[in-house]
């Protein structure tokens, strides 16, 4: 028994001397365990930003094999002084602006609301989250008939209520109401369960608190739940900025980026260039470009939290 | 409606001591009457996809908005059946969607567990790389991505879509938040014990991590099924595509084939829908956990 015991201490101690000084064994096994998804990532994450790179300094075609003749920046020189690129930079970006502000606000405000009923909450998640599960053609398909002129249903309602229906499929205005309708149903519910969770988080005693105090409901929210949801909605709003610069599938399979492209996202145009004119060492730097564009409003969205993180902390010290 | 919807506002006091209050009792009505209201609203493109697809063509013609059919069928799921290859678009992306999530599972809470528990030269180096990584837009490269795979001669196979997918650091992050909570006294133990770092993996730590595993698998499995661009560059012959991409070329179609359409679309959601309604917890918690990493 003593014997037994002894060994293991000795054993016990030895480990923890050899793991201080990582054996070669603990060494080989931590990379044997990392390298499979290690050549996944260099080779499909790393991998196409680097051909991106390479491709776009060449006037590479999409549809023959090889790099084609070295270019140097005329790619990019091309891109930043084209129209048809900076336009569709310009539809993504309208796309961020019309359904960032209610993709935050709404959501945050049901949330709120779902907070307070105990009973039934299945159901709100059922009905707002259900969408998201949803694939993107599918969503299409229903609002698609949902927005036939005269006889859908959302046409129907327009006039039922004695206002002319807009053209949703066929004019610019209308397109744009009718993806941004389809949009806010589509990805609500993913907005509303983070900041349900993060409403969870929120201690009952502070409401108990302000409640003893007199508070109102409207008070309460104001400022607690409002003030304690700051990083939440933070990374909401991040999330959301960036998703919608990534838009392609709801306005191409609705719309094809029409009328007349002018709802054409950016993804879309770099569809278009590099398989349908198979210019792919041009669609290679309109990519790269836009690739630096989504890096530096994520870095600037990091770099903009991680200044007001240690502007609290040194006000909490 | 008012009689519906007051219901829920009426016991929604979650907090006694805050519920007393005739002000309250009226905001607490009052959010439950907005939000149902809602609620009900985001329910209306199911049913109304699920009412057309059960009424006959010449009746949806006659009246397009009505809610009620005098001859319930399910003609248009037959015929949507059989004019798109539905069953294939099914298969395929049950494959890829399957395949996908097992490899995905098996290949990112290794790395996870050896960021979590093992101690090895470069580490750091390493975590940095796969935290710079979920920076990277990855749908914003598929153009350069396609032609990576026309050179490895991958195109229009199911590996094309599963090989990137498995490439996720926001799983590897999720396994490593997790497996960090096992505390290394019981690792510790185990390999006193002479178990093998793989035998520890396999044996102590997966079981011990389901959440985690539900959490990665569920989503793998949502974003998978439902990614759109990248099946529709990869996979080219009409019976090769997944139910996403095929779906989509109904757009636009015939005008008085509604029912039909609409069948096809209602085929569309209902697996994934089904799924959502049995694993509806571990979803939601999921999404929360992960978005907020």
């Amino acid at each position: 028994m003593t014997t037994t015991a002894a060994t293991a201490t000795v054993v016990a101690v030895e480990a923890r001397t050899t793991r201080r000084s990582r054996p070669a064994g603990e060494n080989q096994g931590g990379w044997l365990f990392a390298t499979p998804f290690l050549v996944l990532y260099v080779l499909f994450l790393i991998g196409p930003v680097v051909i991106g790179l390479v491709i776009s300094l060449f006037n590479t075609a999409t549809v023959k094999s090889g790099l084609g003749n070295w270019v140097g920046t005329a790619n990019y020189a091309a891109v930043l002084k084209s129209s048809d690129f900076w336009q569709s930079m310009w539809h993504s970006v309208l796309f961020t602006l019309l359904t960032t502000p209610p993709l935050v606000l709404l959501p945050l405000l049901f949330a709120i609301f779902a907070a307070r009923i105990s009973r039934s909450r299945w159901f709100f998640r059922l009905a707002f989250f259900a969408p998201y599960v949803v694939p993107s053609s599918v969503v299409c398909l229903i609002f698609a008939f949902m927005y036939t002129p005269q006889t859908g249903l959302i046409s129907k309602l327009f006039s039922g209520v004695g206002l002319s229906a807009p053209n949703f499929l066929g004019s610019t205005s209308g397109a744009w109401l009718a993806v941004t309708l389809l949009t806010l149903w589509w990805t609500f519910g993913f907005n509303f369960i983070l900041y349900t969770a993060a409403i969870q988080d929120i201690p009952e005693e502070t409401y108990e608190a302000a409640a003893i105090d007199g508070a109102s409901p409207w008070q309460q929210i104001r400022s607690i739940t409002i003030p304690m949801l700051r990083s939440t909605s933070s990374l909401v709003l991040i999330l959301q900025i960036l998703a919608s610069l990534k838009v392609f599938d709801q306005i191409y399979i609705l719309l094809s980026g029409g009328p007349n492209e002018s709802t054409r996202p950016v993804i879309e145009y770099i569809y278009d260039t590099g398989f349908t004119s198979y210019r792919g060492g041009y669609a290679s730097a309109a990519t790269m470009v836009y690739f630096v564009i989504l890096i530096v409003v994520s870095a600037g969205w990091a770099l903009i939290r991680r200044g007001r993180n240690q502007a609290a902390t040194t006000v909490n010290a | 409606m008012t009689a519906i919807t007051a219901l829920p506002g009426r016991k929604s006091a979650r907090r006694t001591s805050s519920g007393s209050g005739s002000a309250t009792k009226a905001f607490n009505r009052l959010a439950a009457t907005c939000l149902t209201l809602f609620a009900l609203i985001w329910l209306v493109p199911f049913a109304w996809a699920l009412i057309t697809s059960l009424r006959p063509d010449s009746e949806i013609t006659a009246n397009p908005v009505s809610l009620w059919s005098n001859h319930w069928n399910l003609h248009a799921y037959t015929s949507a059946w059989t004019t798109s290859p539905i069953g294939w678009w099914y298969l395929n992306s049950f494959i890829i969607s399957t395949l996908s999530v097992i490899t995905t599972v098996v290949v990112c809470s290794m790395i996870g567990f050896a960021l979590a528990h093992l101690r090895f030269r470069g580490k750091s180096v390493l975590f940095a790389v796969i935290l710079a990584g979920l920076m990277l837009p990855t749908e914003a490269l598929v153009l350069p991505q396609f032609m990576e795979f026309r050179t490895i001669g991958l195109l229009g196979t199911y590996w094309a879509l599963i090989l990137p997918a498995i490439a996720a650091p926001v799983a590897v992050f999720v396994f490593h938040s997790f497996l960090k909570q096992i505390p290394v006294s019981l690792i510790e133990a185990a390999r006193l014990d002479g178990a093998s770092w793989w035998r520890v993996y396999y044996q102590l730590c997966m079981p011990l991590c389901r959440p985690a595993i539900s959490a990665v698998a569920i989503l793998t499995f949502i974003t998978t099924w439902n990614a759109f661009l990248w099946p529709l560059l990869v996979l080219t012959q009409t019976k090769s595509e997944t139910i996403t991409v095929g779906l989509s070329s109904l757009i636009g179609g015939s005008a008085i084939q509604y029912a039909e359409t609409m069948a096809s679309s209602v085929l569309g959601f209902l697996p994934l829908l089904a799924v959502f309604l049995f694993l509806q917890r571990q979803i939601v918690q999921g999404v929360a956990n992960t978005g907020i990493k």
